[in-house]
Protein backbone atom coordinates (compact mmCIF):
# COMPACT_ATOMS: atom_id res chain seq x y z
CA UNK A 1 0.00 0.00 0.00
CA UNK A 2 2.41 2.39 1.06
CA UNK A 3 4.68 1.75 -2.13
CA UNK A 4 1.96 1.66 -4.20
CA UNK A 5 0.88 5.39 -2.68
CA UNK A 6 4.31 6.79 -3.19
CA UNK A 7 4.15 5.79 -6.55
CA UNK A 8 1.22 6.46 -7.74
CA UNK A 9 -0.43 9.60 -5.51
CA UNK A 10 2.07 11.18 -3.70
CA UNK A 11 3.29 13.15 -6.92
CA UNK A 12 -0.43 14.12 -8.15
CA UNK A 13 -1.31 15.19 -4.37
CA UNK A 14 1.69 17.47 -4.01
CA UNK A 15 1.22 19.11 -7.47
CA UNK A 16 -2.73 19.17 -7.35
CA UNK A 17 -1.51 20.92 -3.77
CA UNK A 18 1.08 23.21 -4.75
CA UNK A 19 -1.12 24.31 -7.77
CA UNK A 20 -4.15 24.97 -5.84
CA UNK A 21 -2.16 27.36 -3.22
CA UNK A 22 -0.15 29.03 -5.76
CA UNK A 23 -3.29 30.09 -7.75
CA UNK A 24 -5.59 30.72 -4.60
CA UNK A 25 -2.77 33.34 -3.18
CA UNK A 26 -3.10 36.07 -6.09
CA UNK A 27 -6.70 34.98 -6.45
CA UNK A 28 -7.10 36.77 -2.87
CA UNK A 29 -6.17 39.80 -4.40
CA UNK A 30 -8.07 39.18 -7.98
CA UNK A 31 -11.70 38.37 -6.46
CA UNK A 32 -11.03 41.96 -3.53
CA UNK A 33 -10.47 43.79 -6.87
CA UNK A 34 -13.58 42.01 -8.52
CA UNK A 35 -11.35 40.74 -11.23
CA UNK A 36 -12.04 37.61 -10.33
CA UNK A 37 -12.99 36.29 -14.30
CA UNK A 38 -8.98 37.37 -15.07
CA UNK A 39 -7.60 34.01 -13.96
CA UNK A 40 -10.42 32.49 -16.47
CA UNK A 41 -9.15 35.08 -19.18
CA UNK A 42 -5.59 34.02 -18.64
CA UNK A 43 -5.97 30.77 -18.53
CA UNK A 44 -7.68 31.01 -21.69
CA UNK A 45 -5.56 33.21 -23.57
CA UNK A 46 -1.93 31.16 -22.80
CA UNK A 47 -3.40 27.78 -24.30
CA UNK A 48 -2.42 28.82 -27.99
CA UNK A 49 0.73 30.32 -26.84
CA UNK A 50 1.69 27.10 -24.33
CA UNK A 51 1.16 24.53 -27.58
CA UNK A 52 2.86 26.68 -29.77
CA UNK A 53 5.81 26.51 -27.77
CA UNK A 54 5.58 22.90 -27.87
CA UNK A 55 4.95 22.51 -31.37
CA UNK A 56 8.30 24.21 -31.84
CA UNK A 57 10.50 22.97 -29.24
CA UNK A 58 8.39 19.62 -29.44
CA UNK A 59 8.46 18.66 -25.51
CA UNK A 60 6.18 20.06 -22.70
CA UNK A 61 9.31 22.44 -20.98
CA UNK A 62 8.72 25.01 -18.09
CA UNK A 63 10.87 28.16 -19.78
CA UNK A 64 9.34 28.30 -23.57
CA UNK A 65 5.91 27.35 -22.17
CA UNK A 66 6.10 30.31 -19.88
CA UNK A 67 7.18 32.30 -22.84
CA UNK A 68 5.20 31.32 -25.65
CA UNK A 69 2.30 31.97 -22.39
CA UNK A 70 3.81 35.63 -22.54
CA UNK A 71 3.36 35.68 -26.04
CA UNK A 72 -0.30 34.75 -26.26
CA UNK A 73 -0.88 37.36 -24.01
CA UNK A 74 0.57 40.27 -25.33
CA UNK A 75 -0.78 39.28 -29.13
CA UNK A 76 -4.54 39.33 -27.40
CA UNK A 77 -4.04 42.58 -25.72
CA UNK A 78 -3.03 43.73 -29.39
CA UNK A 79 -6.05 42.44 -30.62
CA UNK A 80 -8.64 43.33 -28.28
CA UNK A 81 -7.13 46.49 -28.51
CA UNK A 82 -7.55 46.17 -32.25
CA UNK A 83 -11.29 45.13 -32.31
CA UNK A 84 -12.22 48.06 -30.09
CA UNK A 85 -10.04 50.37 -32.32
CA UNK A 86 -11.29 49.43 -35.52
CA UNK A 87 -14.52 47.80 -34.82
CA UNK A 88 -16.17 50.14 -32.24
CA UNK A 89 -17.13 47.50 -29.91
CA UNK A 90 -17.28 47.45 -26.42
CA UNK A 91 -14.63 46.52 -24.24
CA UNK A 92 -15.93 43.64 -22.92
CA UNK A 93 -17.30 42.29 -26.00
CA UNK A 94 -14.05 42.91 -27.37
CA UNK A 95 -12.38 40.53 -24.52
CA UNK A 96 -15.11 38.23 -24.43
CA UNK A 97 -13.87 37.55 -28.28
CA UNK A 98 -10.63 37.41 -28.17
CA UNK A 99 -10.17 34.80 -25.51
CA UNK A 100 -12.52 32.78 -26.42
CA UNK A 101 -10.81 32.59 -30.25
CA UNK A 102 -7.59 32.16 -28.82
CA UNK A 103 -8.81 29.23 -27.10
CA UNK A 104 -10.51 27.83 -29.55
CA UNK A 105 -7.70 28.29 -31.92
CA UNK A 106 -5.40 26.73 -29.27
CA UNK A 107 -7.42 23.53 -29.21
CA UNK A 108 -7.57 23.32 -32.74
CA UNK A 109 -4.23 23.75 -33.14
CA UNK A 110 -3.74 20.82 -30.27
CA UNK A 111 -5.65 18.66 -31.99
CA UNK A 112 -3.92 19.05 -35.67
CA UNK A 113 -0.34 18.26 -33.99
CA UNK A 114 0.63 15.07 -32.78
CA UNK A 115 1.20 14.83 -29.18
CA UNK A 116 1.06 10.91 -28.97
CA UNK A 117 4.56 11.08 -27.64
CA UNK A 118 3.85 13.49 -24.50
CA UNK A 119 0.74 13.87 -22.31
CA UNK A 120 -0.42 16.96 -24.16
CA UNK A 121 -3.68 16.30 -26.51
CA UNK A 122 -7.05 18.27 -26.13
CA UNK A 123 -8.43 16.63 -23.09
CA UNK A 124 -5.31 17.13 -21.18
CA UNK A 125 -5.22 20.90 -21.92
CA UNK A 126 -8.77 20.81 -20.69
CA UNK A 127 -9.04 19.25 -17.43
CA UNK A 128 -5.32 18.19 -16.52
CA UNK A 129 -3.59 15.26 -16.58
CA UNK A 130 -3.12 15.07 -12.60
CA UNK A 131 -3.42 11.14 -12.68
CA UNK A 132 -0.64 10.28 -15.26
CA UNK A 133 1.88 12.37 -13.09
CA UNK A 134 3.37 9.10 -11.28
CA UNK A 135 6.83 8.46 -9.78
CA UNK A 136 7.37 4.70 -11.34
CA UNK A 137 11.17 4.60 -10.00
CA UNK A 138 9.34 4.99 -6.62
CA UNK A 139 8.93 1.49 -4.41
CA UNK A 140 8.18 2.80 -1.20
CA UNK A 141 9.09 6.40 1.21
CA UNK A 142 12.70 5.13 1.31
CA UNK A 143 12.67 6.47 -2.60
CA UNK A 144 13.21 9.97 -1.09
CA UNK A 145 16.34 9.71 0.06
CA UNK A 146 17.21 7.37 -3.07
CA UNK A 147 19.22 9.93 -5.38
CA UNK A 148 18.45 7.79 -8.83
CA UNK A 149 14.79 7.78 -7.81
CA UNK A 150 14.63 10.79 -7.44
CA UNK A 151 16.28 11.92 -10.68
CA UNK A 152 12.83 10.23 -12.21
CA UNK A 153 10.43 12.39 -10.58
CA UNK A 154 8.41 14.08 -13.03
CA UNK A 155 9.68 17.26 -13.85
CA UNK A 156 6.33 18.86 -12.79
CA UNK A 157 6.65 18.58 -9.86
CA UNK A 158 9.79 20.53 -9.81
CA UNK A 159 7.92 23.08 -12.03
CA UNK A 160 4.96 23.43 -9.80
CA UNK A 161 7.50 24.11 -6.80
CA UNK A 162 8.70 26.79 -7.97
CA UNK A 163 5.92 28.65 -9.54
CA UNK A 164 4.50 28.23 -5.98
CA UNK A 165 7.61 29.46 -4.22
CA UNK A 166 7.78 32.37 -7.11
CA UNK A 167 4.06 33.35 -6.52
CA UNK A 168 4.70 33.26 -2.38
CA UNK A 169 7.80 35.44 -2.15
CA UNK A 170 6.69 38.26 -4.61
CA UNK A 171 3.18 38.37 -2.96
CA UNK A 172 5.07 38.32 0.65
CA UNK A 173 7.31 40.78 -1.15
CA UNK A 174 4.53 43.40 -2.64
CA UNK A 175 1.74 42.22 0.00
CA UNK A 176 1.70 46.06 2.06
CA UNK A 177 1.55 47.93 -1.03
CA UNK A 178 -0.54 45.29 -3.11
CA UNK A 179 -3.34 45.37 0.34
CA UNK A 180 -3.52 49.07 0.23
CA UNK A 181 -3.90 49.96 -3.43
CA UNK A 182 -6.71 46.79 -3.53
CA UNK A 183 -8.44 48.84 -1.02
CA UNK A 184 -7.98 52.40 -1.80
CA UNK A 185 -6.14 53.40 -5.20
CA UNK A 186 -6.35 57.41 -4.79
CA UNK A 187 -4.22 56.65 -1.46
CA UNK A 188 -2.00 54.39 -2.46
CA UNK A 189 -1.39 56.52 -5.66
CA UNK A 190 -0.81 59.92 -2.88
CA UNK A 191 1.72 57.47 -1.37
CA UNK A 192 4.10 57.21 -4.04
CA UNK A 193 2.64 53.59 -4.94
CA UNK A 194 3.27 52.36 -8.76
CA UNK A 195 -0.39 51.15 -8.77
CA UNK A 196 -1.05 50.39 -12.34
CA UNK A 197 3.01 48.96 -12.40
CA UNK A 198 1.16 46.55 -9.55
CA UNK A 199 -1.93 45.52 -10.81
CA UNK A 200 0.17 44.40 -14.21
CA UNK A 201 2.52 42.31 -11.83
CA UNK A 202 -0.76 40.86 -10.24
CA UNK A 203 -1.69 39.84 -13.52
CA UNK A 204 1.52 38.79 -14.36
CA UNK A 205 2.16 36.29 -11.39
CA UNK A 206 -1.86 35.48 -11.66
CA UNK A 207 -0.55 33.89 -15.32
CA UNK A 208 2.62 32.01 -13.78
CA UNK A 209 0.56 30.52 -11.52
CA UNK A 210 -2.27 29.57 -14.41
CA UNK A 211 0.80 27.90 -16.63
CA UNK A 212 1.98 26.16 -14.35
CA UNK A 213 -0.84 24.45 -12.87
CA UNK A 214 -1.74 23.90 -16.16
CA UNK A 215 -0.51 20.55 -16.11
CA UNK A 216 -2.36 19.49 -13.56
CA UNK A 217 -6.06 20.53 -13.78
CA UNK A 218 -6.33 22.05 -17.56
CA UNK A 219 -7.16 25.92 -18.20
CA UNK A 220 -10.81 25.44 -17.64
CA UNK A 221 -10.77 23.99 -14.09
CA UNK A 222 -8.09 26.32 -13.18
CA UNK A 223 -10.71 29.10 -12.56
CA UNK A 224 -11.99 27.02 -9.61
CA UNK A 225 -8.81 27.32 -7.99
CA UNK A 226 -8.41 31.29 -8.50
CA UNK A 227 -11.90 32.10 -7.55
CA UNK A 228 -12.91 29.01 -5.10
CA UNK A 229 -10.57 28.96 -1.99
CA UNK A 230 -10.01 32.93 -1.75
CA UNK A 231 -14.01 33.55 -1.75
CA UNK A 232 -14.52 31.06 0.63
CA UNK A 233 -11.59 32.17 2.94
CA UNK A 234 -13.33 35.97 2.80
CA UNK A 235 -16.29 34.31 4.38
CA UNK A 236 -14.03 33.37 7.67
CA UNK A 237 -12.29 35.91 8.48
CA UNK A 238 -12.24 39.96 8.33
CA UNK A 239 -8.47 40.41 8.64
CA UNK A 240 -6.50 39.98 5.08
CA UNK A 241 -3.75 37.58 6.55
CA UNK A 242 -5.82 35.30 8.00
CA UNK A 243 -8.08 35.47 4.80
CA UNK A 244 -4.56 34.29 2.78
CA UNK A 245 -3.98 31.90 5.92
CA UNK A 246 -7.75 29.95 4.90
CA UNK A 247 -7.33 30.33 1.68
CA UNK A 248 -4.42 28.38 1.42
CA UNK A 249 -5.76 25.69 3.61
CA UNK A 250 -8.91 25.31 1.81
CA UNK A 251 -6.69 25.02 -1.07
CA UNK A 252 -4.83 22.69 -0.40
CA UNK A 253 -7.93 20.74 1.49
CA UNK A 254 -10.11 20.95 -1.84
CA UNK A 255 -6.91 19.04 -3.93
CA UNK A 256 -5.61 16.34 -1.08
CA UNK A 257 -9.78 15.79 -0.90
CA UNK A 258 -10.20 15.63 -4.17
CA UNK A 259 -7.60 14.10 -5.55
CA UNK A 260 -8.61 11.30 -3.40
CA UNK A 261 -12.08 10.97 -3.72
CA UNK A 262 -11.86 11.25 -7.26
CA UNK A 263 -9.13 8.26 -7.35
CA UNK A 264 -10.89 6.02 -4.54
CA UNK A 265 -14.21 7.60 -4.02
CA UNK A 266 -16.11 5.45 -6.75
CA UNK A 267 -14.75 2.16 -5.48
CA UNK A 268 -16.37 2.95 -2.28
CA UNK A 269 -19.52 3.28 -3.67
CA UNK A 270 -18.97 0.05 -5.84
CA UNK A 271 -18.12 1.79 -9.47
CA UNK A 272 -14.42 0.21 -11.06
CA UNK A 273 -14.27 3.95 -12.44
CA UNK A 274 -12.44 6.60 -11.24
CA UNK A 275 -13.38 9.96 -12.27
CA UNK A 276 -11.00 12.88 -13.07
CA UNK A 277 -9.07 14.36 -10.20
CA UNK A 278 -9.42 17.91 -11.82
CA UNK A 279 -13.19 17.59 -11.97
CA UNK A 280 -13.35 16.05 -8.20
CA UNK A 281 -11.10 19.16 -6.99
CA UNK A 282 -12.84 21.93 -8.26
CA UNK A 283 -16.13 20.23 -7.22
CA UNK A 284 -14.89 20.08 -3.65
CA UNK A 285 -13.65 23.70 -3.60
CA UNK A 286 -17.10 24.67 -4.67
CA UNK A 287 -18.39 22.64 -1.45
CA UNK A 288 -16.17 24.24 0.48
CA UNK A 289 -17.08 27.71 -1.04
CA UNK A 290 -20.82 26.47 -0.28
CA UNK A 291 -19.89 25.51 3.31
CA UNK A 292 -18.43 28.77 4.52
CA UNK A 293 -21.32 30.35 2.80
CA UNK A 294 -23.66 28.99 5.30
CA UNK A 295 -21.54 28.76 7.85
CA UNK A 296 -18.53 31.20 7.87
CA UNK A 297 -18.13 33.81 10.70
CA UNK A 298 -17.89 36.42 8.45
CA UNK A 299 -20.71 36.53 6.29
CA UNK A 300 -23.17 38.41 7.83
CA UNK A 301 -21.13 41.08 7.47
CA UNK A 302 -23.40 43.01 4.74
CA UNK A 303 -26.08 43.40 6.76
CA UNK A 304 -24.01 45.67 9.34
CA UNK A 305 -25.86 48.51 10.03
CA UNK A 306 -23.99 51.42 7.49
CA UNK A 307 -24.99 54.21 9.57
CA UNK A 308 -25.72 54.99 13.59
CA UNK B 1 -5.46 85.58 12.47
CA UNK B 2 -2.33 87.45 11.09
CA UNK B 3 -0.61 86.75 14.50
CA UNK B 4 -1.40 83.30 14.66
CA UNK B 5 0.13 82.42 11.30
CA UNK B 6 3.04 84.31 11.74
CA UNK B 7 4.81 81.94 13.93
CA UNK B 8 3.84 79.14 12.19
CA UNK B 9 5.28 80.65 8.65
CA UNK B 10 8.46 80.95 10.58
CA UNK B 11 8.14 77.12 11.63
CA UNK B 12 7.23 75.92 8.34
CA UNK B 13 9.74 77.25 6.36
CA UNK B 14 12.62 75.96 8.32
CA UNK B 15 13.18 73.55 5.88
CA UNK B 16 11.92 74.74 2.64
CA UNK B 17 14.54 77.47 3.00
CA UNK B 18 17.48 75.40 3.12
CA UNK B 19 15.61 73.55 0.03
CA UNK B 20 14.97 76.39 -1.89
CA UNK B 21 17.61 79.05 -1.00
CA UNK B 22 16.88 80.82 -4.18
CA UNK B 23 13.29 81.26 -3.27
CA UNK B 24 12.55 85.47 -2.70
CA UNK B 25 9.41 84.27 -0.11
CA UNK B 26 8.96 81.53 1.74
CA UNK B 27 7.16 79.10 -0.67
CA UNK B 28 3.92 77.90 0.13
CA UNK B 29 2.37 74.42 1.58
CA UNK B 30 0.72 74.04 -2.21
CA UNK B 31 0.93 76.30 -5.65
CA UNK B 32 -0.68 75.38 -8.53
CA UNK B 33 -0.01 77.09 -11.99
CA UNK B 34 -2.00 76.93 -14.73
CA UNK B 35 -3.88 73.52 -14.42
CA UNK B 36 -5.97 72.33 -16.88
CA UNK B 37 -7.51 68.88 -16.66
CA UNK B 38 -9.70 67.41 -18.95
CA UNK B 39 -12.25 64.27 -19.06
CA UNK B 40 -12.80 63.59 -22.69
CA UNK B 41 -13.35 66.87 -24.74
CA UNK B 42 -14.60 69.32 -21.75
CA UNK B 43 -12.25 70.61 -19.57
CA UNK B 44 -13.59 69.68 -15.87
CA UNK B 45 -10.66 72.60 -14.50
CA UNK B 46 -9.34 74.99 -16.84
CA UNK B 47 -6.18 76.79 -15.95
CA UNK B 48 -6.10 77.30 -12.50
CA UNK B 49 -4.14 78.56 -9.90
CA UNK B 50 -4.29 78.17 -6.85
CA UNK B 51 -1.52 79.41 -4.07
CA UNK B 52 -2.34 78.11 -0.45
CA UNK B 53 -0.82 80.30 2.69
CA UNK B 54 0.96 78.49 5.44
CA UNK B 55 -0.89 78.01 8.07
CA UNK B 56 -4.35 78.16 7.07
CA UNK B 57 -7.36 75.76 6.98
CA UNK B 58 -8.60 76.40 3.19
CA UNK B 59 -12.23 75.31 2.02
CA UNK B 60 -12.38 74.52 -1.58
CA UNK B 61 -15.67 75.52 -2.37
CA UNK B 62 -17.98 75.28 -6.13
CA UNK B 63 -20.97 73.67 -7.10
CA UNK B 64 -21.03 69.90 -8.09
CA UNK B 65 -19.17 69.27 -11.03
CA UNK B 66 -16.95 72.31 -10.25
CA UNK B 67 -13.83 70.10 -11.03
CA UNK B 68 -13.49 70.75 -6.72
CA UNK B 69 -12.29 67.40 -5.94
CA UNK B 70 -10.37 66.77 -9.48
CA UNK B 71 -8.16 69.66 -8.92
CA UNK B 72 -7.04 67.96 -5.84
CA UNK B 73 -6.62 64.77 -7.43
CA UNK B 74 -4.62 66.23 -10.40
CA UNK B 75 -2.14 68.45 -7.32
CA UNK B 76 -1.70 64.68 -6.48
CA UNK B 77 -0.66 63.22 -9.16
CA UNK B 78 -4.01 60.95 -9.01
CA UNK B 79 -5.39 61.94 -12.06
CA UNK B 80 -3.70 63.20 -15.18
CA UNK B 81 -3.76 66.88 -16.09
CA UNK B 82 -3.23 68.02 -19.35
CA UNK B 83 -1.03 71.12 -18.25
CA UNK B 84 0.09 72.68 -15.59
CA UNK B 85 2.59 72.51 -12.25
CA UNK B 86 2.00 71.66 -8.29
CA UNK B 87 4.81 72.43 -5.97
CA UNK B 88 4.82 71.75 -2.77
CA UNK B 89 6.64 73.77 0.25
CA UNK B 90 8.65 74.84 -3.03
CA UNK B 91 9.43 71.49 -4.68
CA UNK B 92 8.12 69.27 -7.01
CA UNK B 93 5.02 67.86 -5.32
CA UNK B 94 6.98 63.83 -6.34
CA UNK B 95 9.58 64.87 -3.89
CA UNK B 96 7.43 65.76 -1.20
CA UNK B 97 4.88 63.11 -0.73
CA UNK B 98 6.11 62.72 2.97
CA UNK B 99 5.11 65.72 3.86
CA UNK B 100 1.05 65.85 2.61
CA UNK B 101 -1.33 63.59 3.94
CA UNK B 102 -4.26 63.08 1.71
CA UNK B 103 -7.89 61.78 2.28
CA UNK B 104 -10.22 60.68 -0.39
CA UNK B 105 -13.86 60.49 -0.05
CA UNK B 106 -15.36 58.20 1.92
CA UNK B 107 -17.17 56.62 -1.09
CA UNK B 108 -14.44 56.00 -3.22
CA UNK B 109 -13.27 52.74 -1.50
CA UNK B 110 -15.43 49.47 -0.81
CA UNK B 111 -15.79 49.27 3.19
CA UNK B 112 -16.51 45.24 2.54
CA UNK B 113 -12.38 45.15 2.15
CA UNK B 114 -11.23 42.38 4.99
CA UNK B 115 -9.46 44.59 7.00
CA UNK B 116 -9.89 46.24 10.96
CA UNK B 117 -9.90 49.54 11.90
CA UNK B 118 -6.12 49.44 12.67
CA UNK B 119 -4.80 48.41 9.47
CA UNK B 120 -6.74 50.87 7.56
CA UNK B 121 -4.84 53.66 10.21
CA UNK B 122 -1.14 51.36 9.87
CA UNK B 123 -1.47 52.00 6.26
CA UNK B 124 -0.76 55.76 7.34
CA UNK B 125 2.76 54.17 7.96
CA UNK B 126 4.14 53.05 4.55
CA UNK B 127 6.05 55.43 4.01
CA UNK B 128 7.91 54.66 6.92
CA UNK B 129 7.51 51.39 7.49
CA UNK B 130 8.32 50.73 3.22
CA UNK B 131 7.97 47.59 1.34
CA UNK B 132 9.13 45.25 4.55
CA UNK B 133 9.69 47.15 7.66
CA UNK B 134 8.06 45.17 10.57
CA UNK B 135 5.50 47.30 13.19
CA UNK B 136 7.24 47.92 15.87
CA UNK B 137 5.71 48.30 19.42
CA UNK B 138 6.01 52.96 19.29
CA UNK B 139 4.54 52.27 15.22
CA UNK B 140 1.36 50.27 17.14
CA UNK B 141 1.47 53.07 19.99
CA UNK B 142 1.24 55.56 17.15
CA UNK B 143 -1.77 54.15 15.75
CA UNK B 144 -3.71 54.03 19.01
CA UNK B 145 -2.87 57.29 19.68
CA UNK B 146 -4.30 58.64 16.33
CA UNK B 147 -7.53 56.48 16.62
CA UNK B 148 -7.61 58.46 20.16
CA UNK B 149 -7.33 62.30 18.82
CA UNK B 150 -10.76 60.81 16.91
CA UNK B 151 -11.97 59.31 19.76
CA UNK B 152 -12.40 55.65 17.99
CA UNK B 153 -9.66 53.95 20.34
CA UNK B 154 -12.77 51.34 20.79
CA UNK B 155 -13.00 50.40 17.69
CA UNK B 156 -9.26 49.67 16.88
CA UNK B 157 -10.54 45.43 16.05
CA UNK B 158 -13.87 46.22 14.82
CA UNK B 159 -13.85 45.14 10.95
CA UNK B 160 -14.33 48.34 8.79
CA UNK B 161 -17.75 47.42 7.29
CA UNK B 162 -19.73 47.53 10.33
CA UNK B 163 -18.52 51.42 11.17
CA UNK B 164 -21.37 54.07 10.50
CA UNK B 165 -20.57 56.40 7.81
CA UNK B 166 -19.35 58.88 10.26
CA UNK B 167 -17.27 56.49 11.89
CA UNK B 168 -15.22 55.39 8.48
CA UNK B 169 -14.71 59.05 7.67
CA UNK B 170 -12.87 59.35 11.32
CA UNK B 171 -10.97 56.63 10.36
CA UNK B 172 -9.30 58.19 7.59
CA UNK B 173 -8.79 60.72 9.22
CA UNK B 174 -6.87 58.99 11.75
CA UNK B 175 -4.95 57.14 8.91
CA UNK B 176 -3.92 60.99 7.86
CA UNK B 177 -2.60 61.60 11.43
CA UNK B 178 -0.44 58.78 11.72
CA UNK B 179 1.65 60.17 8.28
CA UNK B 180 2.34 62.97 11.00
CA UNK B 181 2.68 65.49 7.70
CA UNK B 182 2.52 69.23 6.95
CA UNK B 183 -0.35 69.59 4.25
CA UNK B 184 -3.37 67.64 4.73
CA UNK B 185 -5.68 67.80 2.07
CA UNK B 186 -9.06 66.03 2.31
CA UNK B 187 -12.06 65.59 -0.21
CA UNK B 188 -15.40 66.33 1.50
CA UNK B 189 -14.62 64.83 5.09
CA UNK B 190 -18.02 66.07 6.38
CA UNK B 191 -19.84 64.89 3.55
CA UNK B 192 -23.02 62.26 4.87
CA UNK B 193 -21.48 62.17 8.58
CA UNK B 194 -23.26 62.47 12.04
CA UNK B 195 -22.68 65.88 14.06
CA UNK B 196 -20.63 64.41 16.25
CA UNK B 197 -18.32 63.44 14.14
CA UNK B 198 -18.13 66.60 12.56
CA UNK B 199 -17.32 68.74 15.71
CA UNK B 200 -14.46 65.91 16.49
CA UNK B 201 -13.05 66.25 12.98
CA UNK B 202 -12.62 70.06 12.67
CA UNK B 203 -11.90 69.67 16.11
CA UNK B 204 -8.57 67.61 15.17
CA UNK B 205 -8.16 69.74 12.13
CA UNK B 206 -8.34 73.08 13.85
CA UNK B 207 -5.61 71.75 16.28
CA UNK B 208 -3.29 70.65 13.32
CA UNK B 209 -4.14 74.00 12.19
CA UNK B 210 -3.22 75.82 15.66
CA UNK B 211 0.43 73.64 15.69
CA UNK B 212 1.14 75.27 12.31
CA UNK B 213 0.34 72.70 9.45
CA UNK B 214 -2.11 73.33 6.36
CA UNK B 215 -5.28 72.24 6.17
CA UNK B 216 -7.11 71.88 2.26
CA UNK B 217 -10.71 70.74 2.40
CA UNK B 218 -12.95 70.03 -0.85
CA UNK B 219 -16.28 71.72 1.05
CA UNK B 220 -19.66 71.50 0.28
CA UNK B 221 -21.55 73.18 3.18
CA UNK B 222 -21.89 76.95 2.57
CA UNK B 223 -23.30 77.03 5.94
CA UNK B 224 -20.02 76.20 7.67
CA UNK B 225 -17.18 77.45 5.59
CA UNK B 226 -16.82 81.14 7.91
CA UNK B 227 -17.40 78.86 11.35
CA UNK B 228 -14.46 76.15 10.06
CA UNK B 229 -12.17 77.93 7.94
CA UNK B 230 -10.15 81.10 7.84
CA UNK B 231 -9.41 80.91 3.78
CA UNK B 232 -11.62 79.87 0.78
CA UNK B 233 -11.06 79.36 -2.78
CA UNK B 234 -14.02 79.80 -4.98
CA UNK B 235 -13.45 77.37 -8.34
CA UNK B 236 -16.22 76.57 -11.41
CA UNK B 237 -13.98 74.87 -13.67
CA UNK B 238 -12.19 78.14 -13.40
CA UNK B 239 -10.86 80.25 -10.54
CA UNK B 240 -13.08 82.41 -8.73
CA UNK B 241 -11.86 83.88 -6.23
CA UNK B 242 -8.94 82.89 -3.40
CA UNK B 243 -8.33 84.37 0.07
CA UNK B 244 -9.25 84.78 3.51
CA UNK B 245 -12.77 84.24 4.35
CA UNK B 246 -13.46 87.72 5.70
CA UNK B 247 -12.60 89.64 2.48
CA UNK B 248 -13.12 86.38 0.04
CA UNK B 249 -16.53 85.17 0.76
CA UNK B 250 -18.41 86.99 -0.56
CA UNK B 251 -22.30 88.17 -1.59
CA UNK B 252 -20.45 88.58 -5.03
CA UNK B 253 -18.03 86.20 -5.21
CA UNK B 254 -21.11 83.70 -4.48
CA UNK B 255 -22.99 84.78 -7.47
CA UNK B 256 -20.16 84.82 -9.82
CA UNK B 257 -19.30 80.63 -8.47
CA UNK B 258 -22.84 79.59 -8.24
CA UNK B 259 -24.78 81.60 -11.03
CA UNK B 260 -28.12 81.17 -11.08
CA UNK B 261 -27.69 77.99 -8.54
CA UNK B 262 -27.75 79.43 -5.71
CA UNK B 263 -30.64 81.83 -5.06
CA UNK B 264 -30.33 85.47 -3.73
CA UNK B 265 -31.75 84.06 -0.63
CA UNK B 266 -29.77 81.56 0.42
CA UNK B 267 -26.62 83.74 -0.10
CA UNK B 268 -28.64 86.40 2.00
CA UNK B 269 -29.40 83.23 4.93
CA UNK B 270 -25.35 83.15 5.01
CA UNK B 271 -25.64 86.85 6.48
CA UNK B 272 -23.23 88.26 3.68
CA UNK B 273 -25.46 90.85 3.00
CA UNK B 274 -27.70 91.61 -0.81
CA UNK B 275 -27.18 90.03 -4.15
CA UNK B 276 -25.63 92.59 -6.78
CA UNK B 277 -28.15 93.27 -9.79
CA UNK B 278 -26.87 90.76 -12.35
CA UNK B 279 -26.94 93.81 -15.28
CA UNK B 280 -24.32 96.00 -12.03
CA UNK B 281 -20.91 94.88 -13.92
CA UNK B 282 -18.81 94.79 -10.49
CA UNK B 283 -19.37 94.84 -6.63
CA UNK B 284 -20.13 97.55 -4.71
CA UNK B 285 -17.19 99.64 -4.20
CA UNK B 286 -16.69 100.74 -8.20
CA UNK B 287 -20.76 101.52 -8.38
CA UNK B 288 -21.04 105.12 -9.30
Amino acid sequence: MSAEFVQLSLVPLLIGTLAAMACAVPGNFLVLRRQALMGDAISHVVLPGIVAAFLITGRVSTWPMMLGAAGAAVVAVVIIELIRRIGRVEPGAAMGVTFTAMFAGGVLLLEQSDTSAVHLDVEHALYGNLESLVWLAADGWASLGDRAALADLPPELLRMGMAAALVLALTALFWRPLKIATFDEGFARSQGIPVRLLGFGLVVVAAIAAVAAFDAVGSIIVIAMFICPPAAARLMTNSLERQLGWSMVFAALAAILGYVLAGYGPGWIGSPHAVSASGMIATISGLILALACLFGPARSRLSAPSEP
Amino acid sequence: MAARQAPTLAASDGITRSAAPDAETAPGPLAIRGMTIAYGEKPAVFSVDMSITPGSMTAIIGPNGAGKSTLLKAALGIVPALSGTVTVFGRPIGEMGRRIAYVPQRASVDWDFPARVQDVVAMGLYRELGLLGWMRPRDRERVRDCLERVHMAAFAGRQIGQLSGGQQQRVFLARALAQDADLYLLDEPFAGVDAATEAAIIGVLTALRDAGRTIVCVHHDLSTVSAYFDHVFMINVSRIAEGPVATTFTAANLQATYGGRLLAAQIRDLGLGDVPRPDAPCPAPLRS
